[in-house]
Parts: structure tokens; C-alpha cells; sequence
């Protein structure tokens, strides 16, 4: 029987965090200030917050959130076509929920599907082939966000709609990949980090040796973690530990699910069906190759080939996104904050995401 | 979207699977662990399973961190 209660148990995490504080106190002895750490993924920035960990260690570790909120990445653009896709009669647009509610240019998808349009929450793309099956008067379209985690199970769904010969499938790719973003990240220097807290389920698929770059291009220490408080305390404290011995290898600390080489199946599905592609980031812009798209041969399953969208306007708000995700400003650093921007009436996609980084600070770690 | 959740592998038929999460059933695709068995944990994420728990893996973190929690005297952490 697999116990995992053991991971939130309260007495190990308290001691766990209390000795990650002894390690940053030495290095703020140091160095003269806190050791500045990213993690990357927003499931890890919401464990972060919700598990208290975050305020426990405010004053010791600089936690910074990174880029890995899918949902905080998806370029606005993206949402607008959606919409406008959904507005054609013979449409039903598929999305995972957290999409639902992020602001387009004008409205949300949400707005959309209570204007009328055929909106549809799924918790499975696979489960969009179904609805094709169903339905094959009309265009089943999927947006397909995420990160390498979720990308081979966008490829599973293009493959079974392969398979069943569906003509009225499609998806719109807009997918990210961590490391070319984590590259941009560095080379901007726009933060100064001492080291990463790596993604532990885009992990299971990319491998350990997908971050060796980190260690030979940047020389910079990280450690592969999970989600609950034991694991992200271990996490921070074995990179702590690097940085008091000048090491700056990647650790796998979560090694019950990540191995060297990731996913191998994963991969060669992902390879058999994508290729690299330049992919604009929300709030920080184009990134070369760092999304995959459907390789030529699938073009008929290629929402973007398929049908015809011009692109809105992006609206311009004071919304600080973009800043958040680049790790540069904390969310009480903006000024909607907590005023003109909240959960119920979210004005940016950090707000909306259950792994976005204002939410979390909304949720957790409100001072009023 | 990227918390995956632990389930117990059930009944496998071609490329899906019947596996139980916290006792609620549900199927799921296994296209990327085609070396999946019954009673297998298996992490899933977005209607597919991901990857095959390593239990021994799992059992000795578990162990390790067992016996840092009865060891309350000595700082293991900080040494
Ligand atoms: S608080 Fe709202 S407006 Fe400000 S950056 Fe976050 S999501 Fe955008």
C-alpha cells in the first residue's frame, strides 16, 4: 500500500521548515541577504501558499514564483480567437476550466458561453473526441494549453482522433515547454536567482538531464520537487545545501516518479506528432522554440490551419502579469491588487489560475 | 491543472485503464506507460496516466523521513 500521508505530516514539516531557516540564516550571514530561489511551477507557488510555508520562511528564503502557471502563459490573442471561434453556429469549443474565466481582450469564454456560444469544460482532451463522435454536424475545437506535462495528452487525443478518422477535430496548439523559458529567463538577468525549484511533473516527462543546461550554460544549482510541505521543505533545503558547497548540479528529489531520461513513450509521441515552433508567452512575448505544433502531416487536426482568425487588439490594463511571471514584481506590488482586481472579478490571469501567483497571495497570504 | 493524483491500477483493456483514485473509479488513458500492471499506482494528469509509481522509491523517502521525525534530538538537517 502506498502511504503518502506522511508528506503534510505536521511535526516534520515544522522541523523541516525550521531547518531551512538555520541554512538561509547562514547564508544570509553570508552573503547579506536572503538566498533568492524561483519555483518554477505554479502548482509548487500555490502548495507554497497554501501550506503556510511561504510566510513561515518570509524572512529567510525569497521565493520567487516563476512562469510555469499554463493557464498565466496563454497569450491573450489565444483567448480572443477562441472566442471568436466559438461565435461561428456550427462551433463547440472545448477548454480545460481554468481558462474559462481569464479575460480576453473583451470578454472571457465564460462571458462567450453565457452570450450563447457552445462552450465546453473538459477535464480530459481525450474527452473532446467524444463530443466530436457525438457530434458530427459540427467543428470540435480544443484549446490546447500546458506545459510537457499536459502535452502528451493533447498528442493522445490528436492520435485517437487519427485513429477514428474524425474530420471534425481540432485543436488549437499553444503549448510552452520550461526550458526555453527558463533560457530567457536567465539570459534577461532581469532576476538575480541563486537557484530553481524544478517542476516535478513536467519532470516525469522531460527527465532529469532536461536541466542539465542550467548547471552547464548558467551554473546554477535545482532541485526536482514534489507538491506537498515535506517535499518542497526537502527540496529547498538539499539546494540550500548546494549553495553553502558551491555545487550547482541538479538534484532529483523526487525520485519515486522522476528519472534520468523522462517518459521515453511520452517523448517519441510527442516527436512523432509536433515540432518545435516560436511561441508568444503572455507578458513576456515571443520566445524562440519554445511551444510544440502539430507537424505538417496532422495539419487537418490544426485549429490555427483550419480556420481562418484575425487577431484582436490586446487591451491595455494596468495589470502587472507579465511582471509576476517573469518573477520581477510581487502581486502586492501592483496596483489593482486586492482593489480594482479579486478572485470574483479577476482582471488578469494571475488572478483567475488555481495556480496563479496573485490568487495564491490572495487566498494565503492577504495581510488585511 | 498540474497536481496529479495517485491511483491504483484496476483493469486494463487496450489503451485504457480502470483505476481507483481515493476510492471514486474513473478511466483513463495509458498510451505513455504501456508496461502498466494491475495493481500499479500510477500518476495521472489530464485523463492520462503518466507514470508508474516507483512504491520502493516512494516506501524509502518515507523511511528516510520517518526516521528524521523519531531521531528529535539530533539535527540531522543541519549537520
Ligand atoms: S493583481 Fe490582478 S491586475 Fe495585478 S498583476 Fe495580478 S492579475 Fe494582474
Amino acid at each position: 500500500m502506498l502511504e503518502t500521508k506522511i508528506f503534510s505530516h505536521p511535526e516534520l514539516t515544522r522541523r523541516l521548515a525550521d531547518a531551512v531557516a538555520k541554512s538561509a540564516e547562514t547564508f544570509i550571514k553570508r552573503e547579506g541577504r536572503m538566498p533568492a530561489v524561483m519555483e518554477v511551477c505554479g502548482s509548487h507557488t500555490m502548495a507554497f501558499a497554501k501550506s503556510g510555508i511561504k510566510t513561515r520562511l518570509r524572512d529567510y528564503v525569497r521565493l520567487i514564483a516563476g512562469p510555469g502557471c499554463p493557464v498565466c502563459v496563454t497569450d491573450q490573442k489565444a483567448i480572443d480567437a477562441m472566442i471568436r471561434l466559438s461565435e461561428k453556429n456550427n462551433v463547440i469549443l472545448c477548454s480545460f476550466g481554468d481558462m474559462m474565466r481569464v479575460p480576453g481582450s473583451g470578454s472571457s469564454l465564460l462571458q462567450a458561453k453565457t452570450n450563447g456560444s457552445d462552450i465546453r469544460v473538459i477535464y480530459s482532451p481525450s474527452d473532446s473526441i467524444q463530443i466530436a463522435e457525438d457530434h458530427p454536424d459540427k467543428e470540435v475545437i480544443f484549446l490546447g494549453i500546458g506545459f510537457e506535462t499536459t502535452i502528451p495528452a493533447l498528442v493522445a487525443a490528436v492520435r485517437e482522433a487519427e485513429k477514428k478518422g474524425l474530420t471534425n477535430f481540432s485543436i488549437w496548439m499553444t503549448t510552452k515547454l520550461v526550458a526555453p523559458v527558463l533560457r530567457a529567463l536567465l539570459q534577461s538577468g532581469e532576476v538575480e536567482l541563486d537557484g530553481f525549484l524544478l517542476p516535478g511533473h513536467v519532470s516525469i516527462v522531460t527527465g532529469k538531464q532536461s536541466y542539465r543546461f542550467l548547471n552547464d550554460d548558467y551554473q546554477i544549482p535545482g532541485v526536482i520537487t514534489g507538491f506537498e510541505p515535506v517535499q518542497l521543505l526537502s527540496g529547498l533545503l538539499k539546494l540550500l545545501n548546494q549553495l553553502h558547497e558551491g555545487r550547482t548540479g541538479i538534484i532529483n528529489d523526487y525520485t519515486y516518479v522522476v528519472n534520468e531520461a523522462g517518459n521515453f513513450t511520452a517523448q517519441h509521441y510527442m516527436e512523432t506528432y509536433l515540432t518545435r515552433a516560436d511561441e508568444e508567452w503572455r507578458g513576456i512575448g515571443e520566445i524562440r522554440g519554445s511551444g510544440l505544433v502539430l507537424r505538417e502531416k496532422y495539419a487537418r487536426f490544426d485549429a490555427k490551419k483550419k480556420f481562418n482568425v484575425l487577431p484582436a487588439v490586446p487591451k491595455k490594463t494596468k495589470c502587472r502579469c507579465g511582471d509576476i511571471i517573469r518573477g520581477v514584481i510581487t502581486p502586492e506590488e501592483c496596483v489593482l491588487f486586492n482593489k480594482a482586481c479579486t478572485p470574483s472579478k479577476p482582471v488578469g490571469p494571475c488572478m483567475v489560475s488555481s495556480e496563479g501567483t496573485c490568487a495564491a497571495h490572495y487566498h494565503f497570504m492577504r495581510e488585511d | 491543472m498540474c497536481v496529479g493524483v495517485p491511483a491504483k491500477v484496476i483493469k486494463i483493456e487496450g489503451e485504457k485503464a480502470l483505476v481507483d483514485v481515493m476510492g471514486a473509479k474513473m478511466t483513463v488513458g495509458i498510451l505513455f506507460v504501456p508496461e502498466i500492471a494491475l495493481n500499479n499506482y500510477v500518476l495521472i494528469h489530464a485523463g492520462q496516466a503518466m507514470v508508474i509509481i516507483d512504491e520502493e522509491y516512494a516506501n524509502a523517502s518515507i523511511k528516510e523521513w520517518r526516521e528524521l521525525l523519531d531521531a528529535r534530538d539530533k539535527d540531522f538537517f543541519t549537520s
